[in-house]
Parts: C-alpha cells; sequence; structure tokens
C-alpha cells in the first residue's frame, strides 16, 4: 500500500499526472498552467513531462478555452479546462451553457462532451475582488453538466481522475482556501464514486451539509459543539449535480433537523434547493424548518471584510442554536 | 471649462466617419454575366461534368429553399432561415471541402448541408420542431447548426487543434457571417488559430445585414482586411460566383492542410431575402438594391456560362428543373408527415450518464401523463 500525506495541490497534480498515464487523450488547457505550472502550482511539472502538445498554455481567452474543448471533445480528447479563478468564468459561460450542457441532448446522444473545468473557488486567501467567487449554483441550475466540489486532499486526488474519465461534462470545484491542507492519501485504494454524498462526522441532534471549503467549518462547527454536548452530524456533500440526498434523508429523518452553510450567496443557492427536497423527503420527520448558511446577499466584500461575510464555526453553531430551539 | 450643447443634433455617433470601399479587391473567376475571367492567384480547372453538377446543386437548394419558405408560411415550420442568394457562396464551399474535413455551419448552410449529404429533411425537423437537427454530424463532415452567434468558430479551432494533434491531413471550415464579426468569439478563434497555426479556415459570409444592421455597423474595414491583424491571408471572394468560391475556398484549405495556418475568406455576397420567416427587410432596405444584386444572381450566371460554351442544353435544364419538383415534393410530404419523438425522451440524452434525480423526474413525469385518460391506449 503506498500511502502519501498530500496538500489538496499536490494531490490534484498527481491525479491529473495519473489521467494524463491512462489516457493519451487527455489534453490539459488554461492560462499559466505550462510553464508556470498555474498561479497554484496545480499543474507543476506537467507541461515538461508531457509535453507543449498535452499541456498547453492558452492565450488569455477563457471563452477560447472552453470553445476550443468542444472541439478538441468532438475529434476524441478529453479536454481538462483550468478556469484561473472562479470570477474569470464568465466570458466562458456562454459556451458552457448554451454548448457543452446541451451537445449531448442537441444531438441525441451522438456527441458527448466528456470535458472537465477545474475552478478554483470560494474566498478566505484575502484576494482582490473577483477571486473569491461562488459560481456552483449557476452550473448546477444548468441541465447537462455535472458540479462537482472536492473539500480534501483524496478526493481531489481521486475526484479530479474520475472526472476526467467521466463521458459528461464535469464543472470540478476546487476550494482554494484548502490547496495547502494535507491529508493521508492511499493512493492504490477503490476511490468512492465520485457522484455520491458522505457522511463524515456521526451524531444525533442536528444534520449538517457542507461541500468544498465549508466543510472543514462544519466539521470544527462539530467538534465545539461536542464540547457543549451537542451532537451534530456532517454531511459532505461532494456532488451538486446530481445531487446525492439519499445519505441527507437518512440521516435528517434521524436527526430532525438540517442546516446547509456554504460560501456562496445564500438566495437561490445551492441550500434554497436542498432545503426544499429536504423538506419535501422528510416533513414529518422536522422538528425545525431546515436552515440555511451562507454569504449575505451583497457583491463579495473586499478583502478585510471578508471574515464578516464568509460562514464560519460561530454562524454554524448560531444556526445549530435557532434549529435546536424551535 | 467647455460648455456642452444644450442639444445633440448629430445623428448617430461615429456616423460621420468615412465608409468603407465599396468595392475592394474581388475575386471573380466568372462575372455576372456568365463570362469566365482568369485570376492570378486562383487558377481553376473545372471539368464540364463539374460545372453542370454546380449548377445542379445551386438550382436544388434554391428550389429546396424556396419550398421551406413555402411551408412556413403554411404552418408546417416554426421557422425558415432563407439562403436566397447565397446559393454559390454555400455550394462553391462545400465543394471545396474533402471528404475528411469537418465543417462548423451557422443556422444557414443549407446549401453546405447538402454538399455534405445531409438529408434536406434532417434540417427541416430542426426547423419544424421535432428535433435540434437530425444528421449524424461525425457522419457527414457538418456539425449541426449554431444557433449562438458564432460559437461554433472556436469548436471549429478546437477541432482544428485536435486534426494537428492526430497528425490527420484533412482541414476545417468555419462559417460565420458579417454580423458575428463583431463578436468577440469569432476574434478569440482567429487569435488561438493563428497562435496554434490550426488547419481552420474561417469562411465569412458578408451578406451585407445582420438583420436590419448593415455591415458598416459592424466593421470600418472590409471584413477580410481584418486578417491582416491577426497574422494570416485575408481574401475576398465574389460570393455569388460559384468558381470563384470554390478556387479561393479549395486554396485555402489546402494551405491550411499544409499546415500554414488559417485563412480569412469572405464570401462578398447579399441575403435576397428575409433574415428569417420572422422579419420584413422592407423596413431597413431599399429595393434598388435588390434590384442591383438581383443581377448578379449566382445560377443565371452559370446557367449563361453552361450555355455560352455549349455545355448544357435545354434538355439538361429541364431535367435539373424536374429534380428540383422531385426533391421539393420529397421535402414537403417529409415534412408534413414528421412527428415529434415521444415527449418523455427529452429526458433521456441530456447526459451519457443519466443521474438518478433526472430518472426519477422522468418517472414523475410518466406517472403524471399516466393519469390522463386514455393515456395508456397511446
Amino acid at each position: 500500500m503506498s500511502t502519501e500525506t498530500l496538500t489538496m495541490g499536490k494531490a490534484l497534480n498527481l491525479g491529473l499526472r495519473r489521467a494524463m498515464e491512462d489516457d493519451a487523450k487527455v489534453v490539459l488547457m488554461g492560462e499559466d498552467i505550462g510553464r508556470l505550472g498555474g498561479v497554484f502550482r496545480i499543474t507543476d511539472g506537467l507541461q515538461k513531462d508531457f509535453g507543449e502538445a498535452r499541456v498547453v498554455d492558452t492565450p488569455l481567452s477563457e471563452a477560447g478555452i472552453i470553445g476550443t474543448a468542444v472541439g478538441l471533445a468532438m475529434r476524441g480528447y478529453r479536454p481538462v479546462c483550468e478556469i484561473q479563478f472562479d470570477g474569470f468564468v464568465f466570458p466562458a459561460f456562454n459556451q458552457l451553457v448554451t454548448q457543452v450542457a446541451k451537445m449531448h441532448a442537441r444531438t441525441r446522444g451522438r456527441l458527448s462532451m466528456p470535458v472537465v473545468v477545474r475552478i478554483p473557488f470560494g474566498g478566505g486567501i484575502g484576494a482582490v475582488e473577483h477571486h473569491s467567487e461562488s459560481p456552483e449554483a449557476y452550473f448546477a441550475h444548468t441541465p447537462g453538466l455535472k458540479v462537482v466540489a472536492v473539500s480534501n486532499p483524496v478526493d481531489a486526488y481521486w475526484g479530479i481522475q474520475q472526472a476526467i474519465a467521466a463521458p459528461d461534462p464535469v464543472i470540478f470545484l476546487e476550494p482554494k482556501r484548502r490547496y495547502w491542507e494535507k491529508a493521508e492519501v492511499d493512493l492504490d485504494a477503490t476511490p468512492e464514486p465520485l457522484f455520491g454524498s458522505r457522511v463524515v462526522r456521526r451524531g444525533d441532534d442536528v444534520t449538517v451539509l457542507a461541500y468544498g471549503p465549508m466543510v472543514k467549518t462544519a466539521l470544527q462547527a462539530a467538534e465545539a459543539a461536542a464540547e457543549e454536548g451537542r451532537s451534530l452530524e456532517v454531511v459532505d456533500l461532494r456532488t451538486l449535480s446530481p445531487l446525492d440526498l439519499d445519505p441527507v434523508v437518512a440521516s435528517v429523518r434521524r436527526t430532525g433537523r438540517c442546516v446547509v452553510v456554504h460560501e456562496a450567496q445564500v438566495t437561490l443557492g445551492m441550500g434554497a434547493e436542498i432545503a426544499a427536497r429536504v423538506t419535501e423527503a422528510c416533513f414529518h420527520s422536522l422538528e425545525a424548518p431546515v436552515l440555511r448558511v451562507g454569504g449575505w446577499d451583497v457583491p463579495y466584500p473586499p478583502a478585510r471584510m471578508e471574515e464578516e461575510y464568509l460562514p464560519d464555526l460561530d454562524r454554524v453553531l448560531d444556526a445549530v442554536d435557532r434549529a435546536m430551539a424551535f | 471649462m467647455p460648455t456642452l450643447p444644450r442639444e445633440v443634433a448629430g445623428p448617430v455617433p461615429g456616423a460621420g466617419a468615412p465608409h468603407p470601399p465599396r468595392q475592394p479587391d474581388l475575386v471573380q473567376l466568372l462575372t455576372p454575366e456568365g463570362r469566365r475571367v482568369e485570376h492570378p492567384g486562383y487558377a481553376i480547372d473545372v471539368s464540364p461534368d463539374e460545372l453542370r453538377g454546380l449548377y445542379r446543386d445551386l438550382v436544388l437548394v434554391r428550389r429546396w429553399d424556396t419550398e421551406a419558405t413555402a411551408l412556413q408560411r403554411q404552418g408546417e415550420l416554426g421557422l425558415w432561415a432563407s439562403l436566397l442568394g447565397q446559393e454559390a457562396a454555400q455550394v462553391g464551399a462545400g465543394h471545396a471541402l474533402a471528404a475528411g474535413d469537418m465543417a462548423f455551419p451557422t443556422y444557414r448552410e443549407h446549401g453546405v448541408a447538402w454538399v455534405r449529404g445531409v438529408d434536406p429533411l434532417h434540417v427541416m425537423s430542426l426547423f419544424r420542431g421535432v428535433d435540434n437537427g437530425g444528421w449524424d454530424p461525425v457522419a457527414t463532415g457538418f456539425h449541426l447548426y449554431t444557433i449562438v452567434i458564432p460559437a461554433q468558430t472556436l469548436h471549429a479551432t478546437g477541432y482544428a487543434m485536435g486534426v494537428q494533434r492526430d497528425g490527420a491531413e484533412s482541414a476545417v471550415l468555419a462559417f460565420f457571417g458579417d454580423g458575428a464579426s463583431s463578436q468577440g468569439e469569432v476574434n478569440e478563434a482567429m487569435i488561438w488559430a493563428a497562435s496554434f497555426a490550426a488547419p481552420v479556415v474561417f469562411f465569412c459570409q458578408n451578406n451585407q445585414y445582420a438583420i436590419s444592421a448593415p455591415t458598416e455597423r459592424q466593421s470600418r474595414v472590409p471584413l477580410y482586411q481584418r486578417a491582416a491583424g491577426f497574422g494570416f491571408p485575408g481574401v475576398r471572394v465574389d460570393g455569388n460566383d460559384v468558381l470563384a468560391v470554390l478556387a479561393v475556398t479549395r486554396a485555402a484549405l489546402a494551405a491550411a492542410r499544409e499546415g500554414q495556418g488559417p485563412t480569412l475568406v469572405e464570401a462578398f455576397t447579399y441575403r435576397m431575402g428575409a433574415h428569417t420567416t420572422s422579419d420584413d427587410p422592407t423596413r431597413y432596405r431599399l429595393a434598388d438594391e435588390l434590384e442591383e444584386w438581383a443581377l448578379r444572381d449566382p445560377i443565371v450566371r452559370l446557367r449563361l456560362h453552361l450555355a455560352e460554351e455549349g455545355l448544357a442544353d435545354e434538355a439538361f435544364l429541364a431535367g435539373v428543373d424536374a429534380e428540383a419538383d422531385d426533391l421539393a415534393a420529397r421535402i414537403r410530404s417529409g415534412t408534413i408527415s414528421m412527428e415529434p419523438p415521444p415527449a418523455v425522451s427529452m429526458f433521456d440524452a441530456v447526459y451519457a450518464e443519466q443521474t438518478a434525480p433526472l430518472a426519477a423526474q422522468r418517472a414523475e413525469f410518466e406517472a403524471y401523463r399516466s393519469t390522463f385518460e386514455g393515456a395508456g391506449q397511446e
């Protein structure tokens, strides 16, 4: 068994490397991903080893990255696109929503779009504006796309390989503030399915749902709650489209309370959909309304105010208190 | 501090700027009167059979187009985007493609579809609202129509990058229009294609209007001249001259296959009909202009040429017309009898790997449908 301690960034790098070794049709495309290795160094060393035809330093053109990926996919390639920062995906939004997402349906299955779009997302790194966004709901709202958000190095290592092997387009969200967090990764393990959620901490009082960067926050909240005698169950949603709510429903039927946490603005965020579905499935088990903890409905604030914008341990616990008091 | 005028009396800002020359260098091999002329850069050797074949295609696609417009007027199509006037640009470009080449059309390229062997009924099904185009893009080397202007130019460029990686000797033809030239994606596609020397030819049908906006609103320089700024050749060809279009496009595709990178071909033509059947061009253009362009008709000039050279007799011309009528009849009956697939099929190809939530929604739809009286007997 080969187990290594890896940061999420390094886990992604190794996962990409392994996917490129496994399939010669995998082509990485993005701004500054070759010589520089990406602004977060996720693709470090890959151009050196796989060449410029497979690790493409592209023009500064996000619509171009996704639009040419469509053509490459039609030609039998598996493009893995890096969008440098979440806030820069919007120039490519047209290609993603009108072209990538619909191609399989509009050709009645004749063409597939095995395209992966890697997006470092979320805040918490003190960045300038447009570098801390959480655009997942736009993509989860779009039929034809699949959306995943990893929270840890193990899922990052396996998830990127599974996303690349998947026949459908996958928006692969990487919580940039967790790039440097470490974990033991068993490089030979049998991975869990990509499109499934998972209970990451058992508890009895309240079910807390999170994904991406907020999983760690939820776990910290559970730790703190435990000291006060409260038992939180934490679910890492992992996949946002399709949603896998079976473990969530089973949990909420037991706990009777549910809190959803994400960095994205609450209104019409993932939490809204999840609250509706959990309510439908667990109506008679609920002791309190499903509560949402998210970013305020404002443009992401300047960095020195982001702590007040982002959900943190205290805001999660506050919601837990409200759920318990209802 | 200068005082601002109290009223702005001028017309649209920029309207006083000089307009582009009306007719800059134009590659032409067949004059509007059907006379064959030589061009130093574009020799072409076409056999009498090929010439007659081109004529046949021009006539057939126009007949198809006329029938489709009639079918829309009769309520059998939701919409039709007419190619009237652009037959030579499309048939010429279509014939320039080799078997292994790939074309990325807009929604008006019926003439190219025809030359690529796409069944017209597979195009009609799109405009009837039965599907989004029924043909196989890979088998025909002709992608589905792209409605969002001009997303397909980037797809073409990416496809050409794939051709490069395969080491294949193929080229890609990206269609777009004068209106699309203002879009960022066309410009991005040209930058990418130039940067990677991708084997793609950008084929712009300048039909003078983007719905109502004249080309002057899109560009202050002749469109083909834009290529220089991207670092590859641009050429303006008489889009109503099927021979010139064929020669110019064939040369550009050959250069692409040989690794010389992209070319911009501007086929200078005119949209004789409306933008689509929903449009009313009398609101934005003059009859004089239409009459002027009618004198440059692509079919008339080839017929004159064939007659002048003694390459087509009355029997041939009548035979083509009869074939056109047969085609129109087949299109008519095929379109009218075309039924949509079962509604539940809309759930089936959203993903290559169906998701559990969508499968559940599909079941919900079926259960709901089954509650209607007689649903089980359909």
